[in-house]
């Protein structure tokens, strides 16, 4: 009797827990929210209300088109488009090469293209700017592209290796039996099996390079090729205290990847597992 | 026939390790031997760059001692926060999957928007804490504009993340054997005894994995200095890859950046090697029996 009761007691006590910190955890997208809605007369009321009264539309409206929002995000698609499409190709023909393929020097290769993960990217940073700027490539995306055609990352390389090595191999000999080549192997069996992963590499290849602030901040010094991510900041250091825009335009930068969260969920938990959890 | 195409399909990856990790990392400490500024000519200087970081740079100092306290101080707040939760989660409750999301969101948050809305959240006028604190009848504060509270409030800011890692550590705790905790009932020990002989050993790799990719990911923090302090107030939010960026893109001595950043470099190996070494200590990994 009283074990059932100390576990019931015990039970409310961690739902109590567990709700408290949802409550934690949700209130700034609350006031993300409710901010955003709001006009520039009721946001400063105190003590704060939290119904906007009446919801506010015109800072969305407002927001986005005083500075070219839709362009930035335009601007953020193309970037998505080649570094994405760069680093699913490349990162899949190298895992594939590590895995599969004998080579002389393979492994000695694998082991120097993964110590790139101990590298901290400032290191890095100062010889490839200035590398892009002897180039002329400043201003341009081709420094925020172009490094993603050359493996897609050490991680994403180790990660796919790792799956393609689970898949039996008598799958590419009774291909190769019928007079397939490396390259239909891998698109017509591995890829089509590994796809869990690489649809995990993409989102996350895409989740990185939305986010990316110091890449563009280095690289991009025109205005009209902005991503959203630098758009946003710009966009602070013109409006420093109209709240209601500065968290309209920030909700929208936000929308799209809750958004494919929704949509993805089940690659994101399995996503973050395969990159947390020790290989 | 299969060596050519290995080393055709590798290629890419090869030569991106050449041209973009170890070709600037062996330049990025040429270059900090130099006196290097954009536009100026490139002298020579041997260590003097080292030397002036470690003798006269007080900012030098600064950035560092402001970078290790805030990685110090997020990254087991962060940590034991995240481990709590995961263990609260996997004690079979009901809703697991709209707890999960609800603790995972915060992470999907861009940097900048969140810097943005965080910026917002700390408003000594009008922002959220200080609203909360003054209707319970407690004095505001200045957060991120007062010198002694700017890193504390950027800890703070960082364990509203706290759903990465306890999403990791959630699914190492699904995947600890169950006959593990079976033996245990079997010897009459009970639920601390299960949670120190059993769950603790078995998450050590993970713990471990996590916190050295996690303290080497807040040794470079920078968006929120940029969007949020400007490494401000009295260079109290100063973080070492800020600096480095001032450095670098606002004063153009690329050499002296260079060198922070080899210095950066070595603190991180540093760092990660002790990290290894001690692992045997205190991690546990099975099969290896001890």
């Amino acid at each position: 009797m009283t074990m059932s009761r100390t576990r019931a007691v015990s039970r409310i006590f961690i739902y109590l827990i567990l709700i408290a910190g949802s409550i934690v955890m949700l209130f700034p997208f609350a006031w993300l929210l409710r901010s955003s809605f709001m006009s520039t007369a009721q946001i400063f009321i105190f003590p704060p209300e939290w119904i906007p009264r009446p919801f506010e539309w015109r800072n969305y409206t407002d927001a986005l088109t005083i500075v070219p929002f839709g362009r930035y995000f335009l601007n953020t698609m193309t970037i998505e488009l080649f570094a994405v499409t760069g680093v699913v190709l490349t990162s899949a023909m190298a895992g594939y090469s590590f895995a599969r393929l004998k080579w002389p020097g393979r492994n000695m290769m694998f082991g120097l293209v993964l110590s790139a993960l101990m590298m901290p990217y400032a290191v890095t940073l100062i010889p490839t700017f200035t590398l892009w700027k002897s180039l002329g490539a400043i201003n341009t995306y081709l420094p925020l592209i172009i490094p993603a055609w050359f493996g897609g990352g050490a991680f994403n390389i180790f990660l796919l290796r790792q799956f393609f090595s689970t898949i039996p191999k008598d799958l590419d000999e009774a291909a190769y039996m019928d007079g397939a080549n490396p390259l239909t192997v891998l698109w017509r069996i591995l890829v089509p099996l590994s796809m869990p992963a690489i649809i995990v590499i993409t989102i996350f290849t895409f989740i990185g390079t939305w986010n990316d602030f110091l890449g563009p901040l280095i690289y991009l010094s025109d205005g009209d090729k902005y991503t959203l991510a630098l758009g946003l900041a710009s966009f602070k250091g013109m409006y420093n205290a109209q709240w209601g825009y500065l968290m309209a335009a920030s909700t929208a930068v936000v929308a799209p990847i809750v958004l494919l969260f929704f949509v993805a969920q089940r690659y994101f938990i399995e996503g973050i597992t395969l990159t947390g959890i020790k290989g | 026939m299969e060596r050519n195409w290995g080393i055709a399909f590798a290629m890419p990856a090869v030569l991106g390790f050449f041209l973009f990790v170890l070709g600037p990392v062996v330049a990025s400490f040429f270059f900090s031997l130099t006196d290097w500024n954009i536009g100026g000519q490139m002298n020579f200087t041997g260590f003097g760059n080292y030397r002036e970081m470690f003798t006269e740079d007080k900012l030098f100092s600064k950035s560092l001692f402001v970078t290790l306290y805030y990685s110090l101080g997020s990254i087991p707040l962060g940590f034991l926060a995240a481990f709590i939760i995961a263990l609260l989660l996997n004690q079979k409750v009901k809703g697991l999957s709209v707890f999960r999301t609800i603790y995972y969101m915060p992470v999907l948050v861009p940097s900048i928007a969140n810097s943005m809305l965080w910026l917002w959240l700390y408003n000594p006028d009008f922002g959220l804490f200080n609203s909360l604190l003054n209707g319970i009848g407690l004095p505001g504060s200045q957060w991120i504009y007062d010198e002694t509270m700017a890193v504390p409030s950027l800890i703070l800011m960082s364990t509203w993340g706290v759903g990465n890692a306890m999403v990791i550590f959630l699914a190492g705790l699904q995947g600890v054997p169950g006959h593990l905790y079976e033996a245990v009932e079997v010897d009459g020990g009970g639920a601390l005894r299960k949670f120190w002989h059993v769950t603790l050993p078995s998450m050590t790799p993970t713990i471990f994995f996590n916190v050295v990719m996690g303290t080497i990911g807040t040794l470079q923090v920078f968006d929120q200095a940029y969007v949020m302090t400007n490494g401000g107030p009295n260079n109290a939010t100063l973080f070492y890859i800020y600096y480095l960026y001032r450095t670098a893109f606002s004063e153009s001595e690329m050499g002296y950046a260079a060198a922070l950043a080899w210095v950066l470099f070595l603190i991180i190996l540093a760092l990660t090697a002790l990290v290894f070494r001690s692992s045997k200590f205190w991690v546990y990994y099975e099969g290896e029996g001890r």
